[in-house]
């Protein structure tokens, strides 16, 4: 077994979803049939090769400091869930900053 | 003839001849949205009056004697992953269900200061995670060949709309086959453009190092028309190309194959490839050799590894990228009772605004991307990565472009693989490789599979940049198969 | 609620134990626009009023660098004698935070900008080596505001109100090596490191660096190992800590209760603490059932950072004189002993004296008077002395007043109070209250004359060569002149009568 229902669970608090035992208990095997199959690029003897992560090679991609019309507190706070004083109300936030 | 049964190309000239105004073609194509859509179920969202109204617009343009481009009145459908102001934006998930972005992304603000007519915004699967619609929130499309079986996907609306001749073309994003795949099962055209040669910026992220926004038509012309007009770089996004547009246009015209050297995967066939497929696409290879294409086996020994190599990169930066829906700012917020603290809030929204396959990537992006797990899976998928495009390098040092098959099968029925993540992800088999290495490739019909009469695609795939290789193969093949099918593929769709 | 630590006096503890400290400073950069967007990075302006989609984290928006975020992280990587990396990236940092639009953070892990520099700390009389580790730039977070709690505080908070105008702007993290060896000086070192890597950072124009508004922010890590032992201690972080006086202190109490956990057997809990400006303690933060797994890896919508060696070179040029070279340089210029530096430095006078020399006095008024005279106006007001409301050229042109003879030290003391209370310039007062120094010799004869005539004795014993008897005669003089005479000329003026 490559990844337990426990780990999936784990898991899926760390990403912040709450997934009920039903699901967990749906996913958590299709999950294990996934790694399991991708684990399969460790087949694949890459000593001394150099990771890819961006395709195009383009390096130092910048913009100038120069000011740009910011969206405006309307268009801002339009779709929030809630507002309050002109700002983002949120529930309440666990923890120190 | 019909004003929904042109091409863009034809529509493009009869426009500009003034032969029939924007807002009769626009009008034409809503009408055949109404007539058909509840059954193909293509669109989410059909923006009529906006559409009205910007063929109005360039009616009027065109009436002052302004010079207007080729695209200007020309339908065009939009995959709802793509923010465009005044219209919602769902990208096919209840957690943005009736988000109108305040904003517009550039390839769209391109189209329609282009003349384009959007005339919608199109399903597909949730956040672009899957190869059917089946994935979508509100309900999969249907592909109009035989409106039991998926259209493909993640662009599956698109794809439909172009083939039910609701819109003569349409965008959609490709990141591990979500162009090519869709086109391939619907017997139409679609283009994954050069990694960084179209402008990713208010196109809603899946797994930004792969994510590519590209065209669909039903032709070789109409969506080398459409990938000119919405390429090119863009400063609002860092992994943007600033390189000129391949000239896709005047290789779509010039459909010459005599002399290119042709490589076919050796990789890329097999088990698992449906024997229809197959012949049509031992067919298509004949067919350009006839053509004066010099044709060759290569091998591109890593690509049997593109597939874990993908499904581990993709569901790691979308596991990032999704993270930021979160019920504080935008979209869906459950539970907020006041008893409840924003983490519990965050995960209840989660939970219930993304769907089976979104959550099962999460997870595995969480997971490929935790420490102890990282160098073993996301690590090393990295380095396979390198070593596809080696291959792709080492093979585009002996041909020009090569080909396969889009997609190992024809159209499955719906529902088939829905709960099957394993057999669904067979289908990018294929694709995959392309957008590991970032470069270029096509999907045009080659013909329908005898065992069930469904669409074949062939695929070729250029080095980046080489994006004009592809529209010239294709379009050499497509104008053979037109001749020898005695007019279009699409004619003889049946589904609707 | 803080719980009542047991504290081993600061002492006692340093008999048994050696600090260990590493400070990890957030300098907010003023760059006129933010990190990846272009909003303005104005400080104090109403609730998301300056953002967009890319600093919102809207779903399709995407980053691109600020280059000056980039050539002023440079200027402070070179300044702390690092080496600028020649290929680096970005990387994203994954938690969930709503002060956070994306749940995760562009900044940099394993290729950080520059690394591997040195900072020279002077410390009284001392220079202590810190060791810079690192330098990196990263996107600031947003700000929430708790409601419903008692303080404003999270705890008990009902719920919180984010704006996001700060998220996105550029902040650079510069970390030091740990700093061993400082014994009890552990608390002074923090604090004296702080110190000059604020002025140093103000200097090369890259920021405000104002611990009050944030721009500086500082966490401190302390840890113990016993004396001799050669085996460091657990390490805690104390965040929160928002003025130089409170990284001191901070450094300070965590020795003391470190001391008193290791004394009593147990064992330091590596956890994150927040420190107390009210009374001068940390208490523990939320206790985390694990360490944060961040899963960072390489920012895919940003290429990577090679920055041209000919580039690094011009900034590298272009950095300006470093405080400390300053310092020396003023030192060997005013003829200053070290002593004499540091009581400069400690009065918070130096830049206050350079100026007033800048502007024409001599560098022995200009300490003359800062740190006598304004110093003790400072004290009494119980302010800094850079508060006063006196300019370093109002000051210089005090001191030619006087040394022009047209002020005595009395007269100049009167002038210093008037400007201070807000009666103009040293000119205009002076002519407003007809302040000089009397100088008419006529004048200034008949005034002698005159005190001669009212005290025979005192004249008397002058005359008989009791010079030191004058001082009542000169008194004399000073009163009837209203205090405008000059001392010295009137004690001359009566000598010469009385010889």
């Amino acid at each position: 077994m490559s990844i337990t229902r426990d780990e999936v669970a784990h898991l899926a608090r760390l990403a912040r979803i709450a997934l009920p035992d039903a699901e967990l208990d749906h996913l958590a095997p299709q999950l294990d049939q996934i790694i399991t199959a991708v684990a399969q690029v460790q087949e694949v003897a890459a000593e001394g090769i150099p990771p890819t992560s961006h395709a195009t090679g383009l390096t130092n991609v910048f913009r100038d400091d120069v000011p740009v019309p910011c969206l405006g507190t309307d268009a801002a706070l339009d779709q929030a869930p809630a507002v309050e004083q002109q700002r983002f109300r949120v529930p309440r936030i666990l923890g120190e900053e | 003839m019909e004003l929904t049964r042109m091409t863009a190309a034809e529509l493009s000239a009869a426009l500009a001849a003034r032969e029939v105004s924007a807002t009769e073609v626009t009008r034409a194509h809503l009408d055949r949205i109404a007539a058909v859509d509840d059954r193909v179920h293509a669109f989410l969202h059909v923006a009529a009056n906006s559409a009205l109204a910007a063929a109005a617009d360039v009616d009027a343009r065109r009436a002052e004697g302004e010079p207007l481009g080729p695209l200007a009145g020309v339908p065009v459908a939009v995959k709802d992953l793509f923010a465009t102001v005044g219209m919602p934006t769902t990208c096919g998930s209840r957690i943005l269900e009736g988000w109108h972005p305040p904003y517009e992304s550039t390839i769209t603000r391109r189209l329609r200061q282009a003349g384009a007519v959007i005339v919608g915004k199109t399903n597909m699967d949730e956040f672009a995670m899957g190869s059917s619609t089946e994935n979508s929130a509100f309900g999969p499309s249907r592909n109009p060949w035989d409106l039991d079986k998926i259209p493909g996907g993640s662009s599956g609306g698109s794809s439909a709309a172009v083939a039910a001749f609701e819109a003569p073309l349409a965008i959609g994003t490709d990141t591990g086959g979500s162009i090519r795949q869709p086109a391939s099962v619907c017997g139409i055209v679609g283009t994954k453009p050069t990694y960084g040669g179209s402008s990713r910026y208010g196109v809603v992220a899946f797994a930004s190092s792969l994510d590519t926004p590209g065209p669909f038509g039903r032709t070789v012309l109409d969506a080398a028309l459409l990938h000119e007009a919405m390429s090119g770089y863009d400063p609002c996004d860092s992994t943007s190309i600033d390189a000129p547009v391949p000239q896709v246009v005047a290789a779509a015209r010039e459909a010459d194959v005599g002399g290119m050297r042709i490589g076919v995967v050796t990789e890329l066939s097999g088990e698992g490839y449906q024997p229809g497929v197959l012949a049509r696409f031992a067919e298509a290879v004949e067919m350009l050799e006839s053509l004066g294409a010099k044709v060759t086996e290569v091998s591109c020994p890593h690509f049997r590894y593109a597939l874990p190599a993908y499904y581990l990169i993709a569901p790691s930066e979308c596991s990032s990228n999704l993270a930021r829906f979160d019920a504080m700012r935008y979209g869906l917020r459950v539970g907020d009772d006041g008893t409840r603290d924003a983490e519990e809030v965050m995960a209840l929204t989660r939970e219930a605004g993304f769907g089976a396959e979104v959550k099962r990537r999460i997870i595995l992006g969480t997971y490929a991307l935790s420490s102890g797990y990282y160098d073993a899976y996301y690590g090393k998928a990295q380095q396979v990565r390198t070593l596809i495009i080696r291959d792709f390098d080492a093979a585009f040092g002996q041909v020009d472009v090569l080909v396969s098959p889009a997609t190992p099968t024809t159209a499955f029925g719906i529902g088939e693989r829905a709960d099957d993540p394993m057999a669904m992800y067979l289908a990018d088999l294929c694709t995959i490789p392309s957008d590991l290495a970032g470069n270029a490739a096509i999907s045009v019909p080659c013909g329908l599979a005898a065992e069930d009469g469904l669409p074949v695609g062939l695929q070729v795939m250029a080095p980046a940049l080489a994006d004009d290789r592809l529209y010239r193969v294709a379009a050499a093949a497509e104008a053979a198969f037109t001749d020898r099918w005695g007019g279009p593929l699409l004619a003889r769709a049946k589904g609707l | 609620m803080t719980t009542l630590e047991t504290l081993v006096p600061f002492a006692e503890a340093m008999e048994r134990y050696e600090p260990v400290i590493g400070l990890e400073t957030h300098v907010e950069l003023g760059t006129r626009t933010k990190m990846f967007c272009g909003c303005i990075t104005t400080f104090g302006a109403e609730p998301n009023s300056q953002v967009c989609p890319v600093c919102l984290g809207l779903p399709g928006s995407l980053p691109v660098i600020n280059r000056n975020a980039i050539e002023y992280t440079i200027r402070i990587g070179l300044a702390l004698n690092c080496t600028i990396a020649s290929w680096c990236r970005f990387a994203r940092k994954n938690y969930f935070y709503p002060d956070m639009p994306k749940n995760f953070q562009i900044s940099q892990y394993d290729e950080p900008l520059c690394i591997e520099g040195w900072l020279d700390v002077p410390v009284g009389d001392q220079v202590v080596r810190v060791g810079i580790e690192r330098v990196h730039l990263e996107e600031d977070t947003g700000k929430s505001l708790h409601v419903g709690g008692a303080t404003g505080r999270i705890h008990g908070a009902e719920y919180s109100l984010v704006d996001y105008n700060r998220a996105g702007i550029p902040l650079v993290e510069i970390v030091t090596k740990p700093v061993a060896g400082t014994g009890a000086e552990a608390p002074e070192v923090a604090r004296a490191y702080v110190t000059e890597l604020r002025d140093l950072v103000r200097s090369l124009g890259v920021s405000d660096v104002r611990m009050e508004e944030g721009s500086l922010r500082c966490d401190v890590n302390t840890s113990l190992s016993s004396r001799g032992s050669g085996v460091w201690g657990t390490r805690t972080e104390t965040k929160n800590v928002n003025s130089l006086r409170s990284v001191e202190r901070a450094v300070r109490f965590e020795i003391q209760r470190q001391a008193a956990v290791l004394d009593a057997g147990g064992r330091i809990i590596q956890e994150t603490r927040h420190f107390h400006e009210e009374s001068a303690t940390t208490t523990p933060g939320r206790s985390k059932e694990e360490a944060q797994d961040y899963r960072y890896f390489p920012e895919p919508d940003l290429v990577p950072l090679a920055p041209a060696h000919e580039w690094v070179e011009e900034i590298r040029a272009a950095l300006p004189e470093p405080p400390s070279a300053r310092r020396a340089r003023l030192q060997a210029e005013w003829e200053l002993s070290d002593l004499d530096m540091a009581a400069l430095a400690n009065a918070g006078a130096l830049d206050l004296v350079a100026d007033t020399v800048a502007a024409g006095a001599s560098p022995a008024d200009a300490r003359k008077w800062w740190l006598g005279e304004l110093a003790r106006r400072a004290n009494e007001a119980d302010t800094e002395l850079a508060s006063l409301a006196i300019t370093p050229a109002q000051v210089a042109r005090v001191a030619a007043l006087v040394a022009a003879g047209t002020l005595n030290d009395r007269l100049a003391r009167e002038v210093i109070d008037a400007v201070l209370s807000g009666d103009g310039d040293p000119d205009q007062v002076v002519a407003a209250r007809d302040l000089a120094v009397v100088s008419d010799e006529g004048a200034l004869a008949a005034a002698v004359d005159a005190a001669i005539a009212a005290n025979p004795d005192v004249a008397a014993r002058v005359r008989e060569g009791k010079t030191a008897a004058v001082g009542p005669l000169v008194g004399a003089v000073m009163k009837a002149t209203g205090g405008k005479a000059d001392a010295a000329r009137v004690r001359q003026l009566l000598l010469e009568r009385l010889s």
